[in-house]
């Protein structure tokens, strides 16, 4: 049979090795990745990070705002070394029609000192510093491999990966799979049994070079300030958003979309990207910005109820690959929950290690610790939140109802005299056909989850 | 540069130019056309932000895997059974991106 990963990968049954190779492989060098090999090393065991890419980052895409005070737990003063493009210390919500566009901007100095709020960095810079840290901590980095499937014993337990390279396979005592959001190795353990899949959406980015100084005049920021600009109602009604961020000399644009909703509008995702630039809230921000890069990643949106099982005999799943994504509209973070994940998965390992028992008993730590921390705290209580935000009332309804709400408070209308708030709310829900039950539902959706 | 290409008008090559990879010998995704001759959806058209799959005029997919993202875009929109059999490319191999 070919070795290659994919979705038809089927795992080989080996004896159980007499003596592992190593105590702990990890696949992937992106954030979850590197932060559980940093914690394994760091408790002194031997552990081999796997990255298919030539290098981290080289296959990784997101909109780019990492969210740093989960490094807090890992590297002290980090943001003395992270490579960051820019400090976020404005953030914006807008939401748009075609020819509208009502924004919601904040920006406080709080965000512009230790210990910060978000930072725009790119992903080659990024991941190559989180696993630079896990190399200094002892952790053997293997790029340009593919773990293409796993081994397991008689039992089934996991018993190391068989990858691309000659003599490729490599056993081990614990795998943790932080394989991102196709998460193979999972599917191929039977994690995500009896869950519902095909929960993606798809991302598709451009970064535009522009001076610094347009940039910093544009967005209204200076030094190394930056802005992270969220974006619903730019995507022709597939379920969705757009983004915009500020990198030094470069600002990321894109829209993430439902993939299944492309065909049916007959659209393509650069398309909506280009309607988006177009947009006369947008254009004057990105006028003139020459395409550095096009690239395309896909982002497990389901939420908690579409996560796998994270443990089992000899084997845990973090980040992507466990679909520990908030990508709901105006929520784009996973980075934070990835390096949480890995940080919890890692560490999880290395006292199963230590007490000589990794079955899914020995290693059921890192299910309580993910259950305890923000990793799914916050995504236990965000549940219903991809469903609110990327359901059809707010995807086709809400922006112009918003829109047209704010427009006409903000229209002077002379002489016709200001229309009362409540009748102006009344109208022009009759107006886009939405029903004031719908909206009260939605909302107590909202105030649940947030409250 | 004229106005208009910073606009996203350029052509779909120039906008791919801008994207490094490291092709492979293997093509790491192949696509069978006695499958996608009969579909009714080809969601993959639409869908594959690399742009790959391209309607024939016989009602099949021409595909070409050389600039391809490794996003699996196309094998979660697939509607025909078994049309795609995608793998990653082998190790080092494939897209690189700088920017991501
Ligand atoms: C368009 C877009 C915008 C986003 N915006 C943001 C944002 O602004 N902020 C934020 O926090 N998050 C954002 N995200 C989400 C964020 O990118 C992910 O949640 C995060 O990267 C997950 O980290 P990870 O380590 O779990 O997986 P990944 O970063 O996907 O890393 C997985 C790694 O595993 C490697 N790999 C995969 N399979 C194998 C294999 N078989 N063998 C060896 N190596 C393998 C890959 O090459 C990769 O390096 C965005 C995502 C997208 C797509
Ligand atoms: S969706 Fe699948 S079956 Fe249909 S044309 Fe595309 S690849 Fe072929
Ligand atoms: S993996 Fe992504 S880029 Fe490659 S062919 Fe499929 S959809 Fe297109």
């Amino acid at each position: 049979m070919a070795e290659h990963a994919g979705p038809g990968t089927r795992s080989a049954v080996v004896d159980t090795p007499p003596q592992r190779e190593v105590d702990v492989v990890v696949v992937g060098a992106g954030p979850a990745g590197s932060a559980a090999a940093l914690e394994v090393a760091r408790a002194g065991h031997s552990v081999v990070l796997l990255e298919r890419g030539p290098f981290p980052g080289s296959k990784n895409v997101y909109g780019g705002v990492v969210y740093g005070r989960v490094l807090d737990e890992l590297v002290p003063r980090w943001w003395e070394q992270m490579p960051v493009q820019r400090w976020v210390t404005r953030r914006s919500t807008m939401i748009m029609t075609p020819t509208q566009a009502l924004t919601v901007d904040f920006r406080t100095q709080a965000w512009g000192g230790p210990p910060y709020n978000g930072a725009t960095a790119h992903r080659c810079d990024l991941d190559g510093w989180l696993a630079g840290l896990a190399t200094e901590a002892g952790a053997t980095l293997v790029p340009s491999t593919v773990a293409t499937g796993l081994l397991r014993d008689a039992s089934g337990a996991v018993v190391g990966v068989r990858t691309d390279r000659p003599d490729g396979d490599l056993t081990a005592k614990v795998v943790i799979a932080c394989d991102g959001v196709n998460s193979f190795l999972a599917k191929e353990a039977g994690m995500f049994v009896g869950k519902p899949t095909g929960h993606v959406t798809l991302g598709v980015k451009e970064t535009l070079r522009l001076p610094r100084n347009v940039i910093d005049e544009r967005f209204g920021v200076t030094g190394q300030h930056g802005v992270d600009i969220e974006i619903l109602g730019c995507t022709r009604g597939i379920p969705g958003g757009g983004f915009l961020y500020t990198n030094l000399d470069s600002v990321s644009v894109g829209v993430v979309v439902d993939p299944h909703g492309l065909a049916a509008k007959k659209v393509r995702p650069e398309e909506l990207v280009a309607e988006l630039k177009r947009h006369p809230a947008i254009e004057p921000l990105v006028r003139g910005g020459e395409l550095l890069e096009y690239s395309a990643h896909l982002i497990p949106e389901g939420g908690y109820d579409t996560m796998p099982e994270l443990v089992t005999d000899g084997f845990l799943v973090a980040g992507d690959a466990a679909a520990m994504c908030l990508a709901a509209g105006i929520w784009l973070e996973g980075v934070n929950f990835a390096i949480g994940a890995g940080m919890y998965a890692g560490r999880a390992a290395a006292d199963a290690l230590a007490a000589k028992d990794t079955s899914k008993s020995g290693l059921a730590s890192y299910q309580r610790m993910v259950d305890e921390s923000f990793v799914l705290g916050d995504h236990r209580k965000l549940r219903r939140v991809p469903g609110l935000v990327l359901g059809q009332r707010m995807q086709q309804e809400y922006p112009a109802v918003l829109c047209d709400l704010a427009q006409g408070l903000f229209q002077v209308d002379n002489p016709r005299p200001k229309p009362g708030l409540l009748k102006l709310i009344r109208r022009v829900l009759k107006w886009h056909g939405v029903k004031t039950r719908d909206v009260l539902s939605d909302a107590l959706t909202g105030v649940r989850s947030f409250g | 540069m004229s106005p208009g290409q910073s606009y996203g008008l350029q052509a779909f090559d120039d906008r791919m130019s801008t994207v490094d990879f490291d092709v492979a010998e293997r093509p790491h995704i192949t696509v069978d056309n006695d499958v996608c001759r009969s579909c009714q959806t080809t969601d993959c058209v639409y869908a594959c932000p690399a742009k790959l799959f391209v309607p024939t005029s016989d009602g099949g997919i021409l595909f070409n895997y050389e600039q391809c993202f490794e996003c699996g875009t196309c094998y979660q929109v697939c509607s025909g059974e078994n049309a795609l059999s995608w793998t990653y490319p082998d190790g080092g191999h494939g897209v690189a991106f700088r920017k991501g």
